[in-house]
């Protein structure tokens, strides 16, 4: 499988990383070579297999419905580049 | 049904279905121990987890999956004891993790169904198409500053319940009943508090027209995040007929995602984001399948309360009430559980007549909740006891119940103090009787030359020597008795 220039564009939009125009070339040959790797898989017979979400056996764990966590309000905004006031600061969004 | 909306080539018909977010009642979030409590300061209930901070693995709160449950079996719909959770993708300021955590092919609840009770009677059926849990967004506020927006991730995290409901509805008045019937089951349940104003539940509609008698789904705008019942009808009603002008000049609908202005009354295109729908879904691989066995659902299903649908068949089975003063009563939980505390000892139907007509008429115009009730429901009860077994007379109650406003007094001790009680003692009534007969011989001469009228006037004139007291009824018998003679 290979990819071509717009839809590594495309997906460079959708993930918020921007690539120069002239770079594009090049990430296209590398995320074609990643997915031509993966597709290997489609190599090995899963007929009587059923569709799984994990690798394991285990479990999902439930939590009790108690409230043991927040009330951190200054760790939270710790790395924040633009608090204030308890809220974080972003460019305006306008609707 | 009968909603058409005329135009030059056609008449049309609407398609509606409505998707609804319904906040579940828990105390801690879906995947972390942080507290869903409403108007708590900026970011104060945010764990590392709802501020999507890298390495955070999300751990499922088991309520939410009981009550996401209880809801399902409360809309008689298919349980689905293993479901998936999915990433949705897309990119906003109050999202950090840049994904919502929701399902997508493999929901908790598949198909069910909802009975709307129409004003003339009738029953309409409209199908649920499906019910997932998902993790809300943060909040955005927009007016605190110039030129930035503020982010309160208190609500990132919370649990809501996406509710869909297949394409079924056809009318803007069904789509308000189906609003306040699934408020009404959410509310008994006790899954969400159903509260529109508070954004605890929202609701977006997706509105398409076609000509009537044709089976066609034509393009289908999505009208989003409106937030009242009275919003959501005028904004299908005007949706509708746009999209009836668009067909009728020879346009096309697009499909696009619209908001509801409810200061002028319409609906306008929200600029699309680019690639706003590419949210490429996949199984989150943090979190495994949700699975439960049978005896988990058969627990919830045991333990579920009556729902408005049992409680009305009930009302009119047992107590003989119209349905639509049965389904005024059951709308609300809290209301239909005063009146059954009313109609514990006393006439039933009478109790009813006295909770909607008087005792909501009071509370609307004080404009509170049953809760607030100045009058308790056993003391109503107490009154309506005290009509029927004649100590007052009904034109007496209706004075002693406002004095119970007023007071909060028992109606036994307003009646006492003001001495309404109604004279039921034959010797009394037959003294005040004799009385009237012999001052009014020239009327008594009138009655019986034929002027059986005249009994009416009789009747005042003793009700009149008793301040009231007499009852009406004892009064005419005993009149008649003695006029005839």
């Amino acid at each position: 499988m290979s990819l071509d220039k717009a839809t590594v564009r495309r997906i460079a939009t959708l993930s918020r990383i921007e690539v120069a125009d002239a770079d594009l070339e090049v990430v296209a040959g590398q995320l074609s070579g990643i997915l031509n790797w993966i597709e290997q898989l489609k190599e090995v017979d899963t007929t009587d297999v059923a569709p799984m979400t994990g690798g394991t056996d285990l479990k999902l764990q439930w939590r009790p419905d108690v409230v043991n966590d927040g009330d951190k309000m200054e760790k939270v905004l710790a790395n924040a580049p633009d608090g204030h006031d308890g809220f974080f600061g972003v460019p305006k969004v306008v609707e | 049904m009968g909603y058409i909306i005329k135009g030059e080539k056609h008449n049309w018909e609407l398609v509606i279905g409505l998707e609804v977010h319904a906040q579940v009642i828990s105390k801690a979030k879906l995947f972390s121990g942080s507290s869903t409590d409403f108007g708590g300061g900026p970011n104060t209930q945010v764990s590392f987890i709802d501020a999507g901070m890298p390495g955070m693995l999300p751990v499922l709160n088991g309520h939410a999956v009981e009550q996401a449950v209880k809801t399902g079996l409360g809309l008689k719909a298919k349980i689905n004891r293993r479901s998936v959770f999915a990433r949705k993708n897309y990119f906003y300021a109050d999202m950090p993790q840049g994904y919502q955590i929701s399902q997508y092919d493999q929901p908790i609840v598949g198909e069910g169904t909802l009975v709307l009770d129409m004003p003339d009677g009738s029953l309409r059926e409209i199908g649920i198409e499906r019910l997932h849990l998902e993790q809300d967004a943060g909040k955005s506020i927009h007016d605190l500053h110039p030129h930035k927006s503020y982010i309160d991730l208190n609500r990132s995290g919370i649990p809501l319940m996406e509710i869909v409901s297949k394409p079924d509805i056809r009318t803007p008045e069904e789509a308000g009943i189906y609003l306040k019937k699934l408020r009404s089951i959410l509310r008994y349940l006790g899954t969400c508090d159903g509260n529109m104003e508070e954004g605890s539940m929202r609701c977006d509609a997706n509105v398409s027209v076609r000509p009537v008698g044709s089976t066609e789904l034509r393009t289908r705008c999505e009208i989003k995040n409106v937030n009242s019942v009275r919003f959501v009808m005028q904004a299908i009603e005007y949706e509708a007929r746009r999209q009836v002008d668009c067909y009728e000049s020879g346009g096309t609908v697009d499909q696009e995602t619209r908001l509801y202005d409810s200061n002028k009354g319409e609906t306008r295109s929200m600029r699309s984001k680019e690639f706003a729908h590419d949210y490429r879904y996949f199984p989150d691989p943090d979190l495994l399948p949700i699975e439960f066995d049978e005896a988990f659902v058969t627990r919830l299903q045991g333990a579920l309360p009556e729902l408005p649908d049992d409680k009305l068949a009930r009302f009119t089975k047992d107590f003989g009430l119209t349905a639509y003063d049965a389904g005024v009563l059951v709308a609300e939980k809290e209301n239909a559980e005063y009146f059954e505390e009313v109609a514990k000892g006393c006439d039933p139907k009478l109790a009813a007549n006295w909770v909607i007509t008087n005792l909501f008429g009071v509370l609307n115009k004080r404009g509170v909740e049953i809760g607030d009730s100045p009058v308790s429901a056993k003391n109503l009860g107490r009154l309506i006891e005290l009509i029927s077994d004649n100590t007052i007379s009904s034109r007496m109650a209706k004075e002693v119940f406002e004095a119970m406003v007023e007071t909060g007094k028992t109606p036994d001790a307003i009646v006492e103090e003001r001495g309404m009680k109604q004279i039921t003692d034959t010797g009394a009534i037959d003294a005040a009787v004799d009385k009237i007969i012999a001052e009014n011989a020239d009327k008594v001469a009138q009655y019986k030359s034929g002027k059986v009228q005249m009994l009416g006037w009789f009747v005042g004139q003793v009700m009149k020597a008793t301040q009231g007291k007499a009852n009406p009824a004892m009064c005419s018998d005993a009149l008649k008795k003695k006029l005839d003679a």
